[in-house]
């Protein structure tokens, strides 16, 4: 099997381009934050980013400049606050420089699932009545084969250039394992050309292997796997660190005024070089009060007659 | 227990909050109802109300794929770790979308919006127009498919004015059944939409039509307050009622057993 260990920096440089489709994902757990932030140090220009829930990791993308285009079902800072970066580009008497293409939660997730399975478009039981197939004309109706009286709104397949994930663990080969909230990780990595995968942890064969229906994603379908531990913060990774929920609390206030929010990206992005110098920044024992207390899964028994 | 209860219920009830009594009210629509789509706020701790008093065998499932959350502590959001810890499920998404969604399994799912309208259908998209809007809210999420799937859906609107209540959606994000059979006939729908809007001021039933009606107002609120503050005219039901307040045992339930740390009773 082949070897699919990369560095942060060489999985973004090779794998991501200007005006790529790039898919952020993760719903709310395992938000890939760190790989977010290593495309804004590189520079990438002209992203189109597809994201179900665009929240703070797509605020400073689109505050960096990196993001033309956003493809997205639900953008907010759950129920703390306002995206401002992204409401100034959007809203009137700002700058008009983030375009919107919007669905709904399953609208997005279908046409993942289109993708993913080659299929040129998927029907969704959503959108009857709705204005949003006014502004977006990618939602489109059709009528039954089989019935000529029932019609159904149906979305096209999506096939992101890359995706970018994050995950608790994989092997070297990029056999991808995940628990807690899986979000449509599974379903973007297989409807993007490329993927690229951050690990908490990359652990031996013998670990994946233990436990093989944990595999959300197999390694064939990945092209690089990196360790970056504590990459998804201030996300969480289920058994590794809870949510820093204090974090989410103040992005309000720093994206509110521009100024304060280009010298946060200098500061915590910019300036510690890499996410090797940004967890030094966050400093020894930042994670103390976010680890969790272990609640172990009873092992199954896999076993079979030698 | 239902004699300490009664009890305690001949007691006067003490103050409460706006939340206290959209919770407790929320929670008394939830009898009979068994599997409930709810996100974080005041809809889980109807739930949770509802669990500890009239429906101990109602099941809440998270947008995140959570089904039977038994959290050690109240989550913060949908997607909180602890709502992880000893789940009985959590679903993947195609499966909490495309089968329990859509495949007809929610009962009742509890939305919010910035704008409803006569027949509850919501705007969670814009204020303005779509492509230059005053504010840019946060969109559908799952909204859409709630709507479009459950059986019935509660609304829960914490500030009731005419700004929210409006005649005509600047955007109309999650089209009730009765607006998408208008619009597009040949699309099948389910269930009967916003069946329950439960505000600051009073309670709105629909009628047979998909209107909503007010049903009930709370102590203290007049019909000719609910009128100013609603932006359609509305029809006020024969048998309008004052909605009980919440009783003591709902307010020591929410105030010492589910939410002590008033993460959500604000």
């Amino acid at each position: 099997m082949a070897e699919k260990r990369f560095s942060l920096q060489d999985a973004i440089s090779t794998f991501v381009s200007d005006n790529d489709v790039v898919a952020l994902e993760g719903f709310t757990h395992l938000i890939p934050f760190a790989a977010g932030h290593e495309i804004i140090r590189q520079g990438v220009k002209g992203l189109t980013l597809v994201r179900m829930t665009p929240d703070i990791i797509a605020d400073q993308l689109v505050a960096a400049g990196c993001v033309n285009r956003m493809v997205f079902a639900f953008t907010g800072n759950s129920s703390v606050g306002s995206l401002y970066a992204v409401r100034r580009a959007v809203e009137a008497g700002g700058s008009g420089k983030l375009e919107l293409e919007e669905y709904s939660h399953y609208g997005l997730l279908a046409r993942y699932q289109a993708g993913a399975a080659g299929l040129p478009f998927m029907p969704v039981r959503s959108y009857a009545g709705s204005d949003l197939v006014k502004i977006n004309p990618q939602l489109r109706k059709v009528t039954s084969p089989f019935e000529e009286d029932v019609e159904t709104y149906v979305v096209p397949a999506l096939n992101p250039d890359v995706a970018i994930i994050h995950a608790q663990r994989a092997d070297r080969h990029g056999n991808i394992q995940s628990w807690g909230i899986l979000g449509p990780q599974q379903e973007v990595a297989f409807a993007s050309k490329r993927t690229i995968v951050l690990v908490e942890e990359i652990v031996d064969d013998d670990v994946i292997r233990s436990d093989p229906n944990r595999t959300l994603i197999p390694g064939f379908v990945v092209d690089a796997v990196v360790e970056c531990k504590y990459g998804a913060h201030p996300s969480f990774a289920q058994g590794h660190y809870d949510r820093d929920n204090d974090f989410y609390r103040s992005w309000s206030a720093i994206s509110r005024d521009p100024d304060r929010l280009e010298g946060w990206i200098q500061e915590w992005i910019h300036d510690p070089g890499d996410h090797d110098g940004y967890l030094r920044k966050l400093g020894d024992g930042f994670f103390d009060r976010l680890t969790p207390f272990p609640r172990l899964s009873t092992p199954v028994n896999y076993g079979s007659v030698l | 227990m239902t004699s300490i209860a009664e009890a305690i219920d001949t007691v006067p009830a003490p103050h409460y909050t706006v939340s206290e009594l959209l919770a407790a009210v929320s929670c008394r629509y939830l009898r009979g109802k068994r599997r409930v789509f709810a996100g974080i706020g005041l809809p889980t701790l109807a739930v949770a109300l509802a669990q500890k008093s009239t429906s101990p065998d109602i099941e809440q499932i998270y947008e995140s794929g959570v089904c039977g959350a038994h959290p050690p502590k109240l989550p913060e959001t949908i997607a909180d770790a602890s709502l992880a810890t000893g789940a009985e499920a959590i679903l993947t998404m195609p499966v909490l979308f495309g089968y329990v969604l859509q495949g007809g399994w929610i009962d009742v799912g509890f939305l919010g919006a910035a704008q409803i309208d006569k027949f509850g259908s919501l705007n969670t998209s814009v204020i303005g127009p779509w492509d230059s809007p005053t504010v840019r809210l946060p969109g559908s999420g799952g909204a859409a498919e709630v709507m479009a799937n459950s059986q019935e859906v509660f609304v829960v609107m914490r500030r009731h004015n005419r700004t929210s209540f409006v005649r005509e959606l600047d955007f109309c994000t999650s089209p009730s059944p009765a607006t998408a059979r208008r619009i597009d006939p040949k699309v099948p729908t389910r269930g009967a939409g916003v069946t329950t809007v439960i505000s600051e001021l009073g309670v709105f039933k629909s009628d047979a039509a998909g209107e909503l009606c007010l049903a009930s107002i709370h102590e203290g609120v007049t019909v000719e307050q609910v009128r100013e503050q609603t932006g359609w005219p509305i029809k006020v039901l024969d048998d309008l009622t004052v909605t009980p307040p919440p009783t003591g045992e709902e307010l020591r339930l929410l105030r010492d057993d589910i939410d002590p740390g008033r993460v959500y009773l604000r």
